[in-house]
């Protein structure tokens, strides 16, 4: 009997998709391994009626633990517990800022190996394998665990919720006691909207700024084009980071994941952290002046070039073509 | 206060990247470099300094092979007063566990009151080592931070998380990962360069700090890489590889590009 623990994040009374993706797939492997899926939920959000719908999506039991919600180091005191008490053999992550952390301090405290980027998972001989992109996605490895236990934390969007998996999960109350250094960080604000409220998830059409558009001002090469288009507007983590366009509007790991039709790319090196949220994009443009930006790597369409010279006339070809 | 900031030597960016099929690692050989996310780190350290917290010195710290002596004088240029080498030829193939442990036996010999590091090391994109480090510390740990002001002994830091932008306060000693958009790290001079070979420099081997070997190196390791595999096969995209050449034809074949797959 090896289990795998989940850690479960969640804000205004929902669960985050990737942690119930992660339940479902942990869920999955326990069966193959010979033990059962859990979750550990830290904070005071979810009722016991709502933390039992947890067991939908495969979680056997869902450890409910009392304290600071938003950061990492006292999830890390509760799985250490729970792992240690119930037999636990691996934690997973579903990705995201705080399964990173969760995840690597976790790794320090139980002496565990770890992978990051998961995106696949299997089960040999009663053990995990991980495979995970490294360089880049160049290639993937193999990488199995040694020593008592193992933590994964997955790519974003990496493993698809199922709530058909079981009935309602056991909810076990379970008393921690953190360590001073645990309590130490304190959440002051959480999940602060900064910028302008713009809906990037319905827009079949996308052009996307990254750093390489040089200055905020020239996000309005960005809006030209998405006019002459029909499309919306969207940005990189750096760009929202600097302050050139509103979080909502920020693709990739810690911002919205998209589809659209068409993805046109200004100034964006492609990054892991955008790539996932931007890959199942139906077609990819990029116009990027580094012919070594990764995003040629999974473009339809590459354009190795200045974007100040060629994006304004992109934009009055469209228009001309439309007017014609 | 002491800020150490950890440092890593990377492969140069203009390096192409592969995985050493014997050893199944990241082949290093060739144009090493500082890590470019650390530089960002050191400048949060040099900020901090000159904008008036009492830090008494700023300590490069790496785990690495003899050549991580550059990487370490590329730091002291960008501000670090002075910098620790830790190598040891029982480190090396030591994982993310591994490498977290045995730095945070060369910072306990230091006693910072403030570790950075950058959010991610170029080669290895783990973006875990802090919050290994921390624990082994028991100090507290956030990453990826993008704002970050010291008011007496205590941080004030913003970061994005999942839901948006968090706040988080901290009081010292803590180890913080920083992002890229924490600041716009400087260019050395020529005189911080030329001075940065005379600043000390102490090579320390895993027993002069007390690292257990048992819990370092390829044998100390907690993963195993047991094999590598191509991704899986994708269509190769067009690349247009002289778009500046003739804007005009340029443009022309986007436009040809979109009317193909019915995008106008």
């Amino acid at each position: 009997m090896a289990g795998i623990i989940v850690y479960v994040l969640g804000k205004d009374g929902e669960f985050n998709k990737n942690s119930l993706g992660a339940i479902s797939k942990a869920a999955q492997l326990a069966g193959e391994i010979g033990g059962e899926a859990s979750a550990v939920v830290v904070g005071e959000s979810f009722d016991d009626a709502k933390l039992a719908e947890l067991g939908k999506y495969g979680a056997a039991k869902v450890y409910k633990v009392t304290g600071p919600e938003g950061v990492a180091q006292p999830v890390v005191d509760a799985i250490e517990k729970i792992a240690t008490e119930n037999d636990i053999k691996y934690a997973l992550f579903g990705g995201g800022l705080l399964g990173f952390e969760i995840g690597a301090g976790l790794t320090a405290r139980l002496n565990w190996g770890v992978t990051a980027e998961a995106t696949g998972i299997r089960a040999e001989g009663g053990k995990l394998i991980v495979e995970r992109p490294v360089l880049q996605d160049s290639a993937i490895v193999d990488v199995a665990y040694k020593g008592d236990g193992g933590v994964i934390v997955s790519r974003l969007n990496a493993f698809e919720p199922n709530d058909s998996i079981g009935a309602a999960g056991e909810v076990v109350d379970t008393p921690v006691e953190f360590k001073e250094h645990s309590l130490r960080a304190k959440l002051v604000a959480r999940g602060v909207q900064e910028g302008a409220d713009v809906n990037i998830e319905d827009a079949d059409v996308i052009i996307a700024g990254g750093r390489g558009l040089g200055e905020a001002a020239n996000f309005s090469l960005a809006d030209d084009l998405a006019a002459s288009l029909g499309g919306t507007v969207a940005a990189t983590r750096a760009v929202v980071d600097a302050g050139w366009f509103p979080y909502a509007g920020q693709i990739g790991q810690t911002g919205k994941t998209v589809a659209p039709k068409l993805y046109l790319a200004l100034g964006i090196s492609g990054a892991i952290q955008h790539k996932v949220g931007m890959q199942a994009s139906e077609n990819i443009v990029a116009i990027n002046k580094d012919p070594n930006a990764p995003i040629f790597e999974f473009s339809d369409l590459g354009v190795v070039g200045d974007l100040h010279s060629i994006a304004p006339k992109l934009t009055e070809a469209i228009k001309a073509k439309k007017g014609a | 206060m002491k800020i150490a900031v950890l440092v890593k030597e990377v492969p140069d960016a203009a390096v192409e990247k592969r995985l050493d099929p014997a050893s199944k690692r990241i082949d290093r050989s060739g144009e090493k470099n500082l890590n470019p996310f650390d530089t960002h780190a050191l400048e949060a350290a040099v900020q901090l300094k000159e904008g008036g917290a009492p830090v008494e010195e700023i300590v490069a710290v790496t785990m690495g092979p003899d050549s991580s002596v550059r990487t370490l004088h590329k730091a002291v240029s960008l501000g670090a007063n002075r910098s620790i080498q830790l190598t040891d030829d029982a480190l090396a193939g030591s994982d993310v566990n591994a490498t977290g442990y045995a730095l945070a036996k060369v910072l306990e010999s230091e006693a910072p009151d403030l570790v950075l590091l950058g959010q991610q090391s170029d080669d290895g994109e783990n973006y875990t080592i802090g919050a290994v480090v921390a624990d082994h510390l028991q100090f507290p740990s956030l990453t990826q931070v993008v704002d970050l002001k010291l008011e007496g002994n205590t941080l004030t830091m913003k970061r994005q998380a999942e839901y948006g932008y968090d706040t988080v306060e901290v009081d010292l000693p803590a180890v913080i990962s920083v992002g890229d958009a924490l600041n716009e790290p400087r260019y050395p001079s020529l005189k911080d360069i030329m001075g940065a070979k005379k600043k000390p420099l102490d090579t320390k081997s895993a027993a002069d700090v007390g690292i257990d070997a048992g819990q370092v190196g390829e044998a100390g390791s907690k993963t195993e890489v047991l094999a590598i595999n191509p991704p899986p096969a994708k269509e190769a995209g067009e690349l247009i590889e002289d778009a500046d050449a003739d804007v005009d034809a340029t443009v022309a074949r986007i436009v040809s590009f979109l009317e193909e797959r019915k995008l106008i």
